[in-house]
């Protein structure tokens, strides 16, 4: 379980504060205008940011001051996940080693998660041979591969068109589901945080205005979701 | 698209008239040169040594230049300090700065009698020298050191911020950024930079001028100075300068090649990002870095600042005069060079070809200001005495120097006032210099202010045709502070310098601060 316990950082003029509890397995859409906290949500609970206040706990244990790359969560951006020189194989690979000297067992595994994102004879291609829809397939088997029980999604399929985007997201809530994964994911369109989310956050200003389970939200909306119906 | 539909106007077959006026004036003198160069060519000792000394100097200065630019501009690329965005401009200042003052600053610290030479002396140990190949090298240097640091930045900066992030994530050690990160951009970087400053560094004179000379220490362009002024050998002259183009081509080619592979990031400016893999001591290494790379930019300016000011009040009449004829001279050709590049920006955005800059900048920079001197020098000859028009052929020269620096900042500019300015005046219905003047020139004022500041800066601080062409009492003040230099008058030559770097730095600024403050006020 995820707590986020009087979290708050001011910032540039701008101050984020909100206190939120996310279940295991739980996948949490946060939704919210452009400078609404979303991105600055999701770095401090990857550690690119320290709040000023506050604390994040991950199953009872206080992880507010670990390093990134110790934190129980892999991420996944809307750009720039990808080593435009290294291969297909070799980007998921960092996910296990990042100086990829692998042992065969580790090299059976990037396979096995090229395949669950359908990339599995894809490995030796660069980057910038793949459409937009396989580079998004390529971050998330590496998000997958990293095996944290967390995920922090921060608007990854923005820059994809509406069908590859759902099927993206149908790709991941299935995998997600399988794996047992917590997820919370920063997007734009309530569609998009429908088809993959149980549960939605929204953000204005800095503050968690709504804190609802996605089933049933439209038969009987708080009228702060109005404007996104 | 509507916009290519439209037919060009006036404005535009004014660029078309300027590209072909630019071509001219480069290719006209390069034809005479080749008309006059002694045939069958036959080369002496002395000129091979000169073509050896130009290639070891440039490959030597361009490796220094990299080596020392490397950690000056990774250690800017992953440190946020107060005072960062200061230095980093500070530390392009030499870009601006005349060679000859440049040179001078540099004398005023390594020189014999330098703060260097000085300190050695005071704990026992041998003086250095800096006359002859390491003089020649140590300057080019301290000339392109800003411009490799600043390639390097921008490749570090083109790197999303995600992606460094993503490495902090997987939790890259310092091995890693090396190998992912560092690797691949120095791989993509190093090359064309190298290249570009090679090529500036073949068309070097002013500094070997100064720090080099005689039979071990002369470049090919200093040969074709030594040939025109002192043996008036025009047909050798003519030939060391086909010698000169072939070497500048064959570098442009390989440059521009490389350099247009190159992606180039978004400004200095951006504050640094998290660096993964992060300790101590390159935290320390980092500090070291940036400030020997600031001393080594800024104590010669401040040498020149420093020993120039006593003698600033008592300045012969003819610095005074000479720098009268400077400021002219560079407010002439910052005209002449806006005047060419305004409508060849224009016309470049219109027909969307940014290839038409590049082929422009190749010409000017293949055949050196040097060079098409030599050529004007041999066409005016046939018909005016030459001598009689050394500022006018000075002036159009460094206007030409100028032009590729202007329109590399003219056309991006255009083209996006094209875009979106252009689009709107069109749908609105506006033509003609209503649509130039109301919608495509508030866009460029910023960058026209800052082109026309380096056309100023580089006229300002030119000493390369003027030499082959003036006589005594009318020079320009570089060539004035040269001929005090020579008569060993240092201390006029130091107030001379101090005043032209003054008023170099002064024309940047005033002309950069008047481009933003009309285009604040749109």
């Amino acid at each position: 379980m995820l707590q986020l316990d009087n979290l708050a950082l001011t910032q540039d003029g701008f101050t984020l504060s909100l206190s939120a509890v996310v279940d295991r397995a739980a996948r949490v859409a946060v939704l919210g205008p452009s400078g609404s906290g979303k991105s600055t949500l999701l770095s401090l609970i990857a550690g690119f940011l320290q709040p000023d206040l506050g604390r994040i706990l991950w199953d009872g244990a206080d992880i507010t001051e670990a390093v990134v790359a110790a934190r129980p969560m892999s991420i996944l951006f809307q750009d720039g996940n990808l080593f435009p020189h290294l291969s297909v194989f070799d980007n998921v690979a960092l996910g296990l080693r990042p100086d990829l000297r692998l042992s065969p067992d580790q090299r059976d595994r990037v396979a096995q998660s090229l395949n669950d994102v359908g990339l599995g004879e894809m490995g030796d291609r660069r980057p910038a041979t793949l459409s937009g829809g396989q580079q998004a397939r390529v971050g998330l088997a590496r998000l997958l591969l990293r095996d944290r029980p967390l995920a922090l999604l921060d608007e990854p399929f923005a820059a994809l068109d509406p069908g590859l985007r759902a099927e993206m997201l149908a790709l991941l809530k299935s995998l997600s589901e399988r794996r047992g994964l917590t997820l919370i994911m920063a997007c734009h369109d309530l569609r998009d945080a429908e088809r993959l989310c149980d549960r939605l956050w929204l953000l204005a200003d800095g503050k968690l205005v709504l804190d609802a389970p996605m089933a049933g939200l439209r038969d009987a909306p708080d009228p702060v979701l109005q404007p996104w119906l | 698209m509507a916009s290519r539909a439209r037919p060009l106007s006036v404005i535009h077959w004014t660029g078309a008239a300027m590209v072909a006026l630019v071509v001219l004036c480069v290719l006209v003198p390069l034809g005479a040169v080749m008309a006059r160069a002694d045939w069958p060519p036959s080369l002496g000792p002395g000129d091979w040594a000169a073509i050896r000394f130009t290639l070891l100097q440039a490959a030597l200065s361009a490796l220094f230049s990299l080596a020392l630019a490397i950690p000056v501009a990774r250690a800017l690329a992953r440190r946020s300090f107060r005072g960062r965005g200061a230095l980093v401009t500070l530390m392009g200042a030499p870009f601006l700065l005349p060679v000859i003052v440049a040179v001078l600053g540099l004398l005023a610290v390594f020189g014999r009698a330098g703060w260097l030479n000085d300190a050695l002396a005071g704990v026992g140990l041998g003086r250095i020298d800096i006359y002859g190949l390491q003089g020649v090298v140590l300057a080019h240097v301290f000339l392109n050191l800003p411009l490799a640091v600043r390639l390097i930045l921008q490749g570090w900066q083109a790197n999303p911020a995600e992606r460094m992030r993503l490495a902090t994530a997987l939790g890259f050690s310092a091995r890693e950024m090396r190998r992912h990160f560092e690797g691949p951009l120095l791989r993509a970087v190093l090359p064309g930079a190298g290249l570009l400053i090679f090529l500036i560094c073949t068309t070097s004179f002013a500094v070997a001028l100064i720090l080099g000379g005689g039979p071990r220490a002369t470049t090919v362009e200093l040969a074709i100075y030594q040939a025109f002024r002192f043996d008036f050998d025009l047909g050798r002259a003519a030939l060391l300068g086909l010698i000169q183009v072939a070497i500048c081509v064959t570098a442009g080619v390989l440059a521009f090649g490389a350099i247009r592979r190159q992606e180039v990031g978004a400004g200095l400016d951006r504050p640094a990002l998290p660096w993964p893999g992060d300790r101590a001591w390159a935290r320390l290494f980092d500090a070291a870095a940036i400030m020997a790379a600031a001393l080594f930019l800024l104590l010669p300016m401040l040498a020149v600042a420093l020993k120039g000011l006593p003698a600033l009040p008592s300045l012969p009449p003819q610095v005074w005069a000479a720098a009268l004829r400077s400021i002219f001279l560079a407010l002439a050709s910052t005209m002449l060079a806006v005047a060419l590049a305004l409508p060849i920006a224009l016309l470049t955005a219109r027909l969307a070809r940014p290839g038409l800059v590049e082929m422009l900048a190749f010409l000017t920079i293949a055949v050196s200001p040097l060079v098409i001197g030599t050529g004007l020098f041999i066409v005016i000859r046939s018909i005016a005495n030459p001598v009689a028009l050394a500022l006018p052929v000075t002036g159009l020269v460094n206007a030409l120097v100028a032009l590729p620096f202007i329109l590399r900042a003219l056309v991006p500019a255009a083209i996006t006032a094209e875009a979106t300015q252009g689009r709107l005046a069109d749908a609105l219905g506006m033509g003609g210099l209503a649509r130039l003047r109301h919608a495509i020139l508030p866009r460029l004022a910023r960058p026209l202010g800052f082109g026309a500041g380096l056309a100023a800066a580089f006229s300002m601080g030119d000493l390369g045709v003027i030499a082959l062409f003036s006589m005594p009492g009318q020079g320009t003040l570089p060539l004035e502070m040269y001929r005090l230099m020579g008569a060993y008058r240092t201390d006029d030559a130091q107030g001379a310098a101090l005043l032209l770097m003054a008023l170099t730095l002064g024309l940047f600024w005033l002309f950069d601060r008047g481009g933003r403050l009309d285009a604040a006020t749109r």
